[in-house]
């Protein structure tokens, strides 16, 4: 009976706050995150959440908030009128820095539905290249790795939890893209992973190039960016191809699987794990063709500059292990060394730590509890893991690749 | 009573070439029917059975069976689970004591169902899960023991009713647990099967009272109860569930500021709770509407006050003639729990867990088995209530008024 008093309670507020314009969180922005929870329903990335027409859920949105406002006599409850509103809204100038810290664990937002970047395991843990960056993130504000509360996040309801406040980070294979920095009131950190849309053909069809795949059938998830990625290309390069179109990903590779259609389009990484589920894998291949970029990446409420700086920072941690040579066996050697950019980063000497606001030697707590770059991407994608995925653009630039810290000093 | 003196109709012998004669060949169009649908489920059960026995590979689910079932509530607490289950059975036997017909065949099923669990040698689970399975059958066959024995005693009867009405409470507590006593499990950690019953059977036992007084109340003469309770219903039944549960889960924190910090679980239940309340309603108010005036005047002629007019006369009948548009509502709104999925929230109930074990990188695309089973547990207990709420029904004889 509680429970329903509290939620009558709720209504009420929430009818009175939206009548009192002036009170009630500002609507554009409002409108604006569910635009976008809506648009980012089939994303490409969190293609596993079979969600009902996107179309049906904008518009049910829409007309949920629409008859919000309604004629609920603003003056009968003037008491509610003084009510802040904005709830992730840092205005005061409290970080959420110090709201984690106050609390001593870290709430971070997953996809808990993809293999190799997050997913839970029979014992009710999760894993992954995601799962291992909250682990990160918790390891420098704690030096304790398992001071994360994981909270699986569909691909339409990611960026209002992080808005909401329903969690502090997002590492949640999400991709950077202009508009969610902006209008969706984003702030994305160092790319985790650099991933881009590929193909897969059947090996006997003996395709190599997009170009060979004119008048081909190709299987691809219903209104994601996958799907709007390939109408582009090929628009591009002058091909005519028939989508057949899925809105669940297993149903998508089990028609391929069944010889429905000639290709299979998704991001790489993806290719490359589900290629092990297929009948005969060898008896698949993957264009060497990159559709489109997609910088996976953490993301954290906007305007927020000190729990954005820790986030980021931590990242950079595990590049900028990996580029000395500092793995989670090694590190512990490393503290009386004679080098005073490594004395610096492990908090030996100098005082990075400590601007962050947090322990000095937090480098030292990530390389120890959870490893480098390197470690992570081994243990969740790498030549002992079913997806044995090359670095490639993972790498450091000091070996061709793309990751690279500033300096920590 | 004429019916006792009338001649029983003589038996047939049971000669199967004679019954398949009289039932499957008795004409051209019903020989043909019959071999178009033996075609048909062979074409159908051939294939599915060969699929289940040969190339399903079923260890996605063997080694995920503790997530589907309770999702990650810690290993060494899962007792509490258990032991909620036997609170459950214990009831359940107890009533089949004290109401045999009502609970029918669903007790003989439970203890003949719980036995081959803990016997059959599944390699599912080990003994002390075994040991708890036959626990649960025993804990039935006693409680159905017991309701035998003092089944006929009234206050046994109540005792019993009450303990019903104790029963959630005292489980959610067990599962929950209570400082310091028992160390509390935060509801992010329950999951699978357990937190579907939890979402399915909170709802029911918050909808069923809030649609009745909506129900009333919109057969109010007072206005404004009478135009509230309409306006509830007509919002509620207005609005699809996964919009509901969609506002509850993630919007509410957008609007209501610190409302994010409210579990997620009781978000949901309230969202279910207000929406399967309308349609409570509207059930409960077609069974007022198909009380005759008659039994409101008799009511008055007997000097009874409205309040209790309603409460002692009118919706004893009426309530017993909704149970089963009441219990068809119950099903679905048990299968729909499922939309938390959909809407969000973080909540990994039996569906969202099925979903997610199938991303694991050693059972990537192992999708279809674990949907089976999923879909196998869905049916068993919709099966039950539907079931029990027959025998209720032809107990209380709806269909014979």
């Amino acid at each position: 009976m509680q429970k329903v008093c509290v939620s009558g309670a709720l209504m009420i507020m929430l009818l009175v706050l939206s009548a009192c314009g002036a009170a009630a969180p500002d609507p554009a922005a409002i409108s604006q995150a569910v635009r976008e929870t809506v648009a980012a329903l089939p994303a490409p990335e969190a293609p596993q959440v079979s969600a009902p027409d996107p179309a049906a859920i904008a518009q049910a949105v829409r007309e949920t908030v629409a008859a919000l406002p309604a004629p609920e006599a603003p003056a009968a409850e003037p008491a509610a009128t003084p009510e802040p509103a904005q709830p992730a809204e840092p205005a005061t100038g409290e970080s959420r820095l110090d709201t984690v810290l106050a609390r001593g664990n870290l709430i971070c937002g997953v996809s808990g539905s993809l293999a190799g970047f997050s997913n839970l395991e029979p014992d009710g843990s999760y894993s992954g290249l995601d799962a291992d960056y909250c682990r990160v993130v918790a390891a420098a504000l704690f030096n304790d790795p398992d001071a994360v509360e994981f909270v699986p996040l569909s691909a339409q309801e990611r960026f209002t939890a992080v808005q909401a406040g329903t969690v502090d980070v997002l590492f949640r294979n999400t991709t950077w893209t202009a508009s969610r920095d902006t209008s969706v009131f984003m702030d994305f950190g160092p790319t985790i992973f650099y991933d881009g849309q590929g193909m897969m053909v059947r090996a006997d069809l003996s395709i190599a190039t997009l170009e060979e795949l004119d008048g081909a059938t190709i299987c691809v998830q219903s209104g994601t960016t996958t799907e709007l990625n390939l109408t582009d290309q090929f628009r591009a390069l002058n091909i005519t191809f028939t989508p057949l179109v899925f809105e669940d990903i297993d149903a998508t590779y089990t028609a391929y699987n069944e010889q429905q259609c000639d290709a299979v389009t998704s991001d790489r990484s993806q290719l490359i794990a589900r290629r092990t589920t297929l009948a005969e894998p060898d008896a698949h291949i993957i264009l060497d063709a990159v559709l489109s970029k997609e910088p996976l990446a953490p993301a954290v409420a906007q305007n927020d500059s000190r729990w954005t700086d820790v986030v980021v920072w931590s990242v950079f941690v595990t590049f900028q292990a990996e580029e000395f040579g500092l793995t989670s066996e090694n590190v512990d050697t490393f503290l009386d060394t004679e080098n005073p950019d490594i004395r610096r980063f492990l908090g030996v000497e100098g005082e990075v730590g400590i601007g962050f606001g947090l322990e000095n030697d937090f480098a030292y707590s990530i390389v120890k509890n959870v490893g480098n770059y390197g470690e992570i991407y081994d243990r969740n994608l790498g030549p002992d893991t079913p997806f044995d995925l090359a670095r490639g653009p993972n790498d450091l630039w000091t070996n061709g690749g793309l990751l690279y810290a500033p300096p920590f000093r | 009573m004429a019916l006792e003196t009338q001649t029983a109709p003589p038996k047939v012998r049971l000669d199967p070439v004679r019954w398949m004669r009289d039932n499957l060949f008795s004409s051209w169009a019903n020989s043909i029917l019959t071999i178009v649908a033996v075609v048909l489920l062979y074409s159908i059960v051939q294939p599915a059975s060969r699929w289940i026995f040969t190339q399903a590979d079923w260890t996605v689910v063997v080694a995920n069976l503790k997530l589907l079932m309770v999702g990650q509530y810690p290993l060494d607490q899962v007792w509490r689970v258990w032991l909620s289950l036997l609170l459950t059975m214990a009831m359940l036997g107890v009533s089949k004591g004290v109401w045999s017909k009502v609970v029918g065949n669903v007790g003989p099923a439970y203890v003949l169902g719980l036995t081959l669990l803990a016997v059959l040698p599944f390699p599912l689970y080990g003994l002390t899960n075994r040991l708890w399975l036959a626990a649960g059958a025993a804990v039935l066959i006693g409680g159905w023991w017991l309701g035998r024995r003092y089944g006929a005693s009234p206050t046994f009867r109540n005792g019993v009713s009450w303990a019903w009405v104790l029963l959630l409470p005292l489980v959610l507590l067990l599962l929950r647990g209570i400082e310091p006593l028992l160390p509390v499990i935060p509801t992010r950690a329950w999951g699978g099967l357990l937190l579907t019953f939890v979402l399915a059977i909170t709802t029911i036992v918050f909808s069923f009272p809030i649609g009745v007084l909506l129900a009333v109340g919109r057969r109010s003469s007072l206005p404004a109860v009478s135009i509230f309770s309409t306006i509830y219903i007509e919002v509620f039944r207005g609005v699809p569930l996964v919009t509901v549960l969609f506002m509850f889960l993630i919007m509410l924190p957008l609007f209501v500021p610190g409302s994010e910090s409210t579990d997620n679980i009781i978000r949901a239940i309230v969202g279910f709770t207000l929406f399967t309340a309308a349609y409570i309603a509207e059930n409960v108010r077609g069974g007022l509407q198909s009380i005759p005036k008659g039994q409101f005047e008799a009511a008055k002629a007997v000097g009874l006050n409205p309040f209790l007019t309603m409460v002692l006369i009118i919706l004893p009948q009426a309530l017993r003639i909704v149970i089963p548009s009441n219990v068809s509502q119950y099903v679905s709104l048990y299968k729909d729990t499922a939309l938390v999925v959909v809407a969000g929230g973080g909540m990994l109930e039996l569906l969202g867990i099925s979903r997610n074990i199938a991303n694991q990188p050693e059972f990537l695309g192992k999708f279809i088995e674990a949907l089976v089973f999923a879909g196998v547990l869905y049916w068993i207990f919709a099966f039950s209530m539907s079931y029990i709420a027959r025998r209720l029904e032809a107990e209380m004889g709806v269909s014979k008024r």
